[in-house]
This record gives C-alpha cells, sequence and structure tokens, in this order.
C-alpha cells in the first residue's frame, strides 16, 4: 500500500502547531490516493504532543533520535528522511522556516522535484495537484506532479488541523544514517520575550505609519493581549523606520499571513501590503480616511482616527472575553 | 576569493501581471524586468567580501534567454567582474535549474556561491539549496547576517519567533534574504565599465522535470466589504460582527 511521509517539527522537545497541519494535509493526499500516512519526528529525546498525531490522520509515527537532532541538524536531517525518501508517494513538509530550508535538500537528494508553499492540494488520476501563489500572490500556478516521489511544502496556516481522525499510531522507530554534517546550528536566539510569528498566529494585528510613533504599538500590543493567541504585525514603512522588528513585517519583502483574523490599524493598503495578507480570512481596517486602498479588500472597516477606535475595540473585546 | 552569484532577471514587483492567452505564462507585454531583488542582496555581499579581501574574483551566472544580459549588465555595473549567461528556457521546476546552474558552478573552483533566498516570480524558494546538495557543499539559506573570516561562514537566519546561529566552512552555498546588506546602485562610472566586461555565452538544455504547468490563473479578487461605521462608536456593531457573521473570535 502506498503511504505518505509527513514531516513534523519540533522546538526544544515540544512538537510545533504547525505539524498537525501537515500531518492534515498529508491525510488529504493519502486518501486521494488510497494511502497511509507516516509523520515523522525528528529529535533527541522525547518529543512531546506527538501523541496527537494519530488523531490528526496518522498511520504510524516515526521517531528518528539523534544526540545531535535537539537543534534544527540541516545535514542529519536532510539525511534521514533522504534514506527512506523513495519509499513514499508523496513527502509534506511545512513552508516554515526550517521546512524551507529541508524540503529542498531532500528534493535535490532524491532527484525529486518539489512545489514549495503550496495553499490547496489535491488528487487527480492518481497524481497530486497543487496550487500556489507566484508573483507576490497576484497568480495562482497550478501544477501536476508527476515524480515517483511527490514532494510538497504547505503554507503554515492554510490548512486547518483536523483532530477528528481518531486513529491510534502506531510508534516505528527509524535509523539515523551515517551523515556528513556540514552546517552546524549553534544556537537559537530568543527575543526577550517570547513574541508570537505572525505567519503562525491565528489573529494579527497590524499596524502602520498612522500609529505616528513606535510608543504607540503599545496600543495594538493591548489589542493582541486582549484578543489572546495574537500576533503583532507591521508594514514596510514603520518597519523601515526602525519601530518594529523586520521580523513583524507583513507583505511582499516580508512575511506571508494567513491567519483567520487580520487587523490593519492605520496602514494605506499598498499592493506590496497586500500581497502579504490577501488570503486573511477575515480582513478588518481601521483608518481615518475614507478611500484608503485597503478599504477594497478588508471585509469590514471602521472609518476614524485609530487612536479612539483602538482602546474602544480593546475594552469591548475584553468585556467580551470576560463573559 | 573566487565568489559567484547567480541572478535571475524577473518582472519589477510592481509590474501588472496580465496571464497570456495560452493561460500558461505571463503576458510580458509593458512588464519591466529587474534583477531579483534578493540576488541583489547576494552580488552586494559577493562584491563586499571582494572589496575586503582586497583579491579575487566575481562572476555572476544567469539561466535565461537573450534578454537576461541586459539583467547580468547591471550586476556588472555594480562592480561585479564578468558574467556567463546560461542560454536555456527557464523551468517551473527549481530542481532543473539547479541542475544546470550545478553544472556550471561546479567546475569553476568558487569559495562561495551566493543566491537569493527566493526568486519573486515562481517563488520557489529552493533553487540555491538544491545547488549546494547537488555539489555536496555546505547550504545556509535565507540569511540575514552573514560573516566571512579565516575560511570559516557564520551566518543568522530569521526563524518564527528567534534567529538561528549557523557555521560551516568554505567552500559553501549561502542564500540572502533582506537585512543582509544593502544594496549599492551602480555609478555613472560603474555602468561605463560594464560595457567592456567579459559576458560569456553558452547554451543548456533544460529538462522537463517533474511539474507540469497545469495553468496560471487570477486569484478571486476580494469584495471589499462593508463599512460598518465612523469613529469609536462602531467598535460594539464591529465586535458584533467578528463574533456572530465571521465567528472569528
Ligand atoms: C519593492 C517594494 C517592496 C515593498 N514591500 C512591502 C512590504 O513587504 N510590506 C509593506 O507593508 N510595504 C511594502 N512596500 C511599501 C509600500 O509600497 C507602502 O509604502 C507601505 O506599505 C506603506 O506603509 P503604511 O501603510 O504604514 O504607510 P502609509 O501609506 O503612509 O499609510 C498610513 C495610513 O495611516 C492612515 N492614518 C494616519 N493617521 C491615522 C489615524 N490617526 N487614524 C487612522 N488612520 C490613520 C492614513 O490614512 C494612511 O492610510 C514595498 C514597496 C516596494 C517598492
Ligand atoms: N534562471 C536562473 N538563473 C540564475 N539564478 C537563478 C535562476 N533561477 C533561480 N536562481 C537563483 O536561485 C534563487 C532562488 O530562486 P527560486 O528557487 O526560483 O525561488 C534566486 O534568488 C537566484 O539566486
Amino acid at each position: 500500500m502506498a503511504a505518505i511521509l509527513a514531516v513534523t517539527e519540533q522546538r526544544q522537545g515540544a512538537l510545533r502547531k504547525v505539524s498537525l497541519e501537515v500531518v492534515t494535509a498529508a491525510r488529504t493526499v493519502a486518501d486521494g490516493l488510497g494511502a497511509t500516512v507516516d509523520a515523522l519526528v525528528l529529535g533527541s529525546g522525547n518529543v512531546e504532543g506527538t501523541a496527537a498525531l494519530g488523531g490528526h490522520g496518522a498511520n504510524r509515527v516515526l521517531t528518528a533520535s539523534h544526540d545531535g537532532f535537539g537543534l534544527y541538524n540541516p545535514d542529519g536531517y536532510a539525511a534521514t528522511i533522504a534514506s527512506i525518501g523513495a519509499n513514499y508517494a508523496a513527502i509534506v513538509f511545512a513552508a516554515s522556516a526550517m521546512g524551507r530550508d529541508l524540503a529542498p535538500r531532500v528534493a535535490a537528494k532524491l532527484g525529486q522535484s518539489l512545489a514549495t508553499d503550496v495553499t490547496a492540494l489535491s488528487v487527480e488520476g492518481g497524481k497530486l495537484v497543487v496550487t500556489r501563489p507566484v508573483y507576490a500572490g497576484k497568480v495562482l500556478q497550478k501544477l501536476v506532479l508527476s515524480g515517483s516521489t511527490a514532494i510538497v511544502s504547505v503554507r503554515p496556516n492554510t490548512f486547518a488541523a483536523d483532530g477528528s481522525k481518531g486513529l491510534t499510531a502506531e510508534a516505528v522507530a527509524v535509523t539515523v544514517p551515517e551523515f556528513t554534517q556540514r552546517v552546524t546550528v549553534k544556537e537559537i536566539k530568543a527575543p526577550e520575550q517570547a513574541v508570537l510569528d505572525v505567519t503562525e498566529a491565528n489573529i494579527v494585528v497590524s499596524g502602520g505609519r498612522g500609529l505616528k510613533e513606535p510608543g504607540n504599538f503599545k496600543l495594538l500590543e493591548d489589542l493582541a493581549a486582549a484578543l489572546g493567541s495574537a500576533a503583532v504585525g507591521a508594514s514596510r514603512a514603520v518597519v523601515d523606520a526602525g519601530w518594529r522588528e523586520h521580523g513583524a513585517q507583513v507583505g511582499q519583502t516580508g512575511k506571508t499571513v494567513a491567519p483567520s483574523l487580520y487587523f490593519a490599524v492605520g496602514i494605506s493598503g499598498a499592493i506590496q501590503h497586500l500581497a502579504g495578507m490577501r488570503t486573511s480570512k477575515v480582513i478588518v481596517a481601521i483608518n481615518k480616511d475614507k478611500d484608503a486602498p485597503i478599504f477594497k479588500v478588508a471585509d469590514y472597516g471602521i472609518v476614524g482616527d485609530l487612536f479612539e477606535v483602538l482602546p474602544r475595540l480593546t475594552d469591548e473585546i475584553r468585556k467580551l472575553k470576560a463573559e | 576569493m573566487k565568489i559567484a552569484v547567480c541572478l535571475k532577471r524577473v518582472p519589477d514587483t510592481t509590474a501588472k501581471i496580465v496571464v497570456g492567452g495560452d493561460g500558461k505564462s505571463i503576458d510580458e507585454a509593458g512588464v519591466k524586468f529587474v534583477p531579483n531583488p534578493y540576488d541583489e542582496y547576494a552580488l552586494e555581499a559577493a562584491i563586499a567580501l571582494k572589496e575586503k579581501a582586497g583579491a579575487g574574483e566575481t562572476v555572476v551566472i544567469s539561466v535565461g534567454g537573450d534578454s537576461s544580459q541586459e539583467t547580468i549588465r547591471t550586476a556588472l555595473a555594480m562592480g561585479i567582474d564578468r558574467g556567463v549567461l546560461i542560454q536555456g528556457a527557464g523551468s517551473a521546476d527549481g530542481l532543473e535549474v539547479a541542475k544546470a546552474l550545478a553544472a556550471e558552478i561546479g567546475a569553476g573552483g568558487y569559495d562561495l556561491v551566493l543566491f537569493g533566498k527566493l526568486a519573486v516570480d515562481d517563488y520557489n524558494h529552493q533553487v540555491g539549496v538544491m545547488v549546494g546538495e547537488l555539489l555536496g557543499l555546505p547550504v545556509i539559506s535565507a540569511v540575514s547576517a552573514l560573516t566571512v573570516e579565516n575560511g570559516a561562514v557564520s551566518a543568522e537566519r530569521e526563524i518564527e519567533g528567534g534567529v538561528e546561529v549557523l557555521s560551516c566552512s568554505l567552500p559553501a552555498v549561502v542564500t540572502a534574504d533582506k537585512g543582509i546588506n544593502t544594496p549599492r546602485l551602480p555609478s555613472l562610472k560603474g555602468i561605463m565599465a560594464a560595457k567592456k566586461k567579459p559576458l560569456e555565452s553558452k547554451p543548456t538544455t533544460i529538462g522537463a522535470g517533474g511539474l507540469t504547468l497545469a495553468g496560471l490563473s487570477l486569484p478571486a479578487e476580494r469584495q471589499a466589504g462593508r463599512i460598518v461605521g465612523e469613529g469609536p462608536d462602531a467598535v460594539p456593531a464591529l465586535v458584533q460582527l467578528l463574533r456572530n457573521e465571521a465567528k472569528v473570535i
């Protein structure tokens, strides 16, 4: 029986949320092909959270354990996946920082083509068919993968994790092959406060030049805190001005986000900004200029001074959450 | 130090993109083409590293049609020493492009091979890493800070909620992200000098690969929604809509 490999991710010994999205996407492919799903966990020692993999559609959980696998190990991870990869009809990665580095390594080692950052996938005539945004999201490209092992990476926050599959995954150990370690990840420098990445948050609250000065981002941080599990994003104008970190920039030269709710506050809605957020499920715009282009893509808009609207909004959300 | 930079000619990011009549390509009429913005970071890194070393050679390599000559000249005007155009049709399959580049780079004796992290046309985010793997070289991708000293590379890359610090030794492949440097603009003197710099052209055949393009389409336009109201008084109505209609909070 054909099988699909879902490559999961862990950080500091805990499975990352995007892993469940990868397994969900792999399950969709497997159902189309009448195949099973193997979820691969690479780490050193026990990884927390793997019990959820069966519920999301994994038939087996493969564990590749190695002392050098605590942090991301580009050469070791790639060698391990390549050693088993040819047995699979498809391999699914996340188009995360790790997946973007790892998937092309595996594809080159296996001599198989890779479709990155896909936002939709299906099986047609026994082949994997994917849709992926190109030209900064201005065009959608539809590709048919015809290799013996189809390799794809899925855009985070796009394949909603579905934990209703109710499988009990069998645990299997995978042997890590000999590999030459050419690149070493020495450490992860974390910011002083843990920040939720805009690509992974369910809600993104972004601010632009309308915020007037960096200190005023406190208003957005307050709103994000009231909403819970929300990340604060920014337009390029305020990143270039040094008000916010580059990691928070949404848009063509920043990050592409697809949260279920996106707030654009004091952001005009330039085409390059839209490129990074137009696939958000619901967009809310707050802008004092009723003709701002952001209102053309927003589902809901408030025309008004953000300095009056934001405190009230944060207040109302707090009230709602307290109910 | 001998450094190669792989450069792709792409539509200007502000260009309006229209799908051609065949439904599989874009209509190039009236579209301005530019060097891929991420490759400009790679070009700047190469030029600066050679300047710092005080010696060496920088080479720009592009796979494309005749029109890519102009793009290569832009790189030469920035300060790259010479250019190589590998003439072949592009491919949606990054692995096929990577094979053509690896064939050229493998025999070149480069200490460092630089790429952009992604090309803003196909958004493949893969060719540089693949070339490194095909050549058996260390690869560090999407680098936002780079130091090359005494044969060693140390680099940083942004990951979700942090920054990864990596190291490897030369020869190596590095792909560049924003933040790594600020690319210089070609000077008038540079533009004049570029006209006389060597630009070699050689043919290649890009394989079909394992990805078949079924078609290009425009994403569904987002419908403009509604203005809920003006000023803070509109907030309660917005919160109700988010809760009861959109069901997102
Ligand atoms: C190659 C290229 C790449 C780019 N990449 C990106 C990218 O990745 N991301 C990105 O964001 N941009 C990008 N840009 C820049 C983009 O073109 C815009 O310049 C930028 O997005 C504008 O940022 P902004 O909306 O914050 O500022 P502005 O355009 O100045 O808009 C500020 C808005 O705030 C509103 N405002 C002001 N005061 C108030 C108030 N008190 N209450 C409510 N509203 C108020 C104004 O009405 C206005 O609409 C790129 C540009 C280029 C050329
Ligand atoms: N046709 C090409 N010619 C030269 N370099 C290329 C070409 N295509 C891609 N590259 C390089 O590979 C990087 C990543 O491209 P991609 O994987 O297509 O997003 C680019 O930033 C370039 O450095």
